[in-house]
């Protein structure tokens, strides 16, 4: 009896081990080359070439590569406010209009209302990168060439087919009898929709604007084609200069600053509101 | 309580007050920014693909001229090529380590959450953040990859990953399969955790082994999971520019040319914006295909439980 409880005990240890090497090595590969970027863009400009063994700042911290990297373009917090105003943009818009069109969807009934929803999802299967040609010339027609403003209102369009769906999602949860009590203490119309339902889809609202954040702070191809002067750029075209270097020389420190302003936003929103992403994404994934 | 006992018994004044227009005005907004930045540019795409259009100048109407271009454009076809063939490998390669991630994080165990966080966080960060760090780690001289290696006696010397296509296409591999990785994880674990726990314990109890359950059981259990999974790494696959143009400029050679990239540089480098209309109308009409494929594919699933 007792030999065979100290053989399971000891299968769950080696159990155990076995599960914990794997997690650790595993975590070590998707964790250690943020990690090691980060450490390396606080070298000294005389480290920064060098390969990052060991990664972290040998001879003391230094803001050498941020300072290198705010020498480029217009500067960093230039294009970090760039950036900034066009995903807090991006996500402001997504919202107002995703929740205005999921409370009409949701709510109303219209002529062709399964049609315009179907047309709104549908946008889903034809990939922005096919249509960036007449995008960058309707705009220009629209005066809205090389604007922020107007980079910000096409992301705002890619964001419509997940955010109207989660939306209307939402408010297809709330109980009808809470907006008829509303209606009978005499609040109507926008009033209803802000003061009473907006708080009830709250968690749909998150939802819609981290992916909203996330996906404008990070696009692209959209901001390279769309932008074309220097003191527009956002942070991924302003470090495609960057990645070009001077005179054929390559700052690696600039480069790996650049990321750090790139990456670390994303990893903190991403942790704090953690819930709400993986939320979204069940919902894509099991639509 | 007693509002809702008033409010039911009039559900017929509801409809009739809240039909009509009214619910118009709400979509109106998103219509028109489906309609200006969608709609319209498709359509524009289709019209612009039979021109010769400039970006200076006016635009001359060539029928399908574009199209006719486009079927003898040998470098098109290489770059329809070499996509086709970064989507077979990166995909398989990112199944073969999402699936065992998994199955591994599938269960309630100590540290389990942490691990499924860490392993998706490269998936909240950007495709150019991840491609300009990566383009660093494998840099020769400043990286860490090949002094690395170097160090652990591994090669001869240090080998520049990104100067012969093999290597640099496997260190686009390996960042893409770190990029995407734990996205794919995520869909196959919610299809894993959908699996009744009763039928699991049902089979093992038959005698099932652990082979044999993933076999017959989990398999095809995970069937509209796995499709869902594989159509979003095929798109994503297909429309793959921002590794390629930031990691390798094009590539050794330009052997590394995707379609998106053809596109792009057609358009906005060369300026032929009808040609690069019309490989955009040939890149959609491949997408929506897929697309239509996958729904077949979803459907299969939903005959054979």
């Amino acid at each position: 009896m007792r030999t065979r409880r100290e053989i399971r005990a000891r299968k769950a240890l080696r159990d155990r081990i076995a599960y914990h090497g794997i997690g650790i090595g595993t975590a070590f590969f998707f964790l250690a080359p943020f990690v090691i970027g980060l450490l390396a863009s606080f070298r000294p400009s005389s480290e920064s070439g060098l390969p990052p063994l060991p990664p972290w700042p040998v001879s003391g911290i230094s803001f050498d590569a941020y300072r290198i990297l705010d020498g480029f373009g217009s500067g960093v917090l230039q294009h970090t406010m760039n950036s900034l105003v066009v995903s807090l943009g991006t996500v402001v818009l997504t919202v107002a209009v995703s929740v205005l069109a999921g409370y009409g969807f949701s709510r109303y009934r219209f002529p062709f209302k399964n049609a315009l929803f179907v047309l709104i999802i549908a946008t889903l299967m034809i990939p922005f990168q096919s249509i960036l040609t007449p995008l960058f010339i309707i705009l220009a027609r629209l005066g809205l060439n090389n604007s922020l403003f107007g980079l910000m209102l096409v992301y705002v369009t890619l964001q419509l087919p997940f955010s109207v769906f989660m939306m209307r999602n939402a408010f297809d949860a709330v109980p009808k009898e809470i907006e008829e009590a509303a209606r009978i203490d005499g609040v109507r119309d926008l009033k209803l929709l802000v003061r009473v339902l907006l708080p009830l889809v709250m968690p749909g609202v998150a939802t819609v604007s981290i992916f909203a954040f996330l996906n404008a702070w990070n696009e692209f191809l959209a901001a390279l084609v769309l932008l074309s002067s220097n003191e527009n750029y956002t942070l991924p075209v302003l470090m495609m200069a960057v990645r070009a270097g001077r005179l054929g020389a390559i700052n690696w420190g600039a480069v790996q600053a650049g990321v750090a302003v790139m990456v670390v936003p994303c990893l903190i929103v991403f942790l704090l509101l953690q819930r709400y992403y993986m939320r979204g994404l069940m919902a894509g994934a099991v639509k | 309580m007693m509002m809702s006992g008033i409010a039911s018994p009039s559900p017929r004044r509801r409809k009739r007050k809240r039909s009509g227009w009214r619910g118009v005005l709400y979509i109106a907004p998103a219509m028109a920014l489906v309609t200006v930045f969608f709609v319209l540019p498709v359509l524009f795409t289709v019209w612009m693909s039979l021109h010769k259009w400039p970006l200076l100048g006016k635009p001359a109407w060539i029928g399908l001229g574009n199209y006719v271009r486009m079927v003898s454009d040998a470098r098109f076809m290489t770059a329809l090529g070499f996509t086709a063939y970064y989507t077979i490998i990166v995909t398989i390669a990112i199944f073969a380590v999402a699936f065992p991630l998994a199955i591994f994080v599938e269960k309630q165990r100590p540290l389990v959450s942490a691990y499924r966080t860490i392993i998706f966080l490269p998936v909240v960060v950007g495709l150019a953040s991840a491609s300009l760090l990566w383009v660093w780690l494998a840099n020769v001289d400043s990286g860490l990859i090949a002094p690395l290696m170097q160090r652990l006696g591994l090669t001869n010397g240090r080998i520049n990953l990104l100067a012969d296509f093999d290597t640099a296409f496997l260190t686009i591999i390996v960042m893409v399969v770190w990029k995407i990785a734990g996205f794919t994880m995520i869909i196959l674990l919610t299809g894993l955790q959908a699996i009744p726990a009763e039928l699991t314990e049902a089979a093992r109890i038959d005698g099932a082994r652990r082979w044999q359950r993933f076999r017959y059981l989990t398999l095809p259990l995970m069937r509209r999971t796995m499709a869902l999974a594989l159509i979003l790494s095929v798109t994503g696959s297909i429309l793959a520019f921002d590794q390629f143009y930031i990691m390798t400029s094009g590539g050794p050679q330009n052997r590394m040319i995707s379609v998106v990239y053809y596109i792009f540089n057609q358009s906005f480098v060369s300026f032929n914006l009808g040609y690069g209309a019309a490989l955009s109308i040939a890149l959609l009409a491949i997408l929506v295909a897929i697309s239509i494929f996958q729904l077949w594919l979803l459907k299969v699933g939903d005959e054979r439980p």
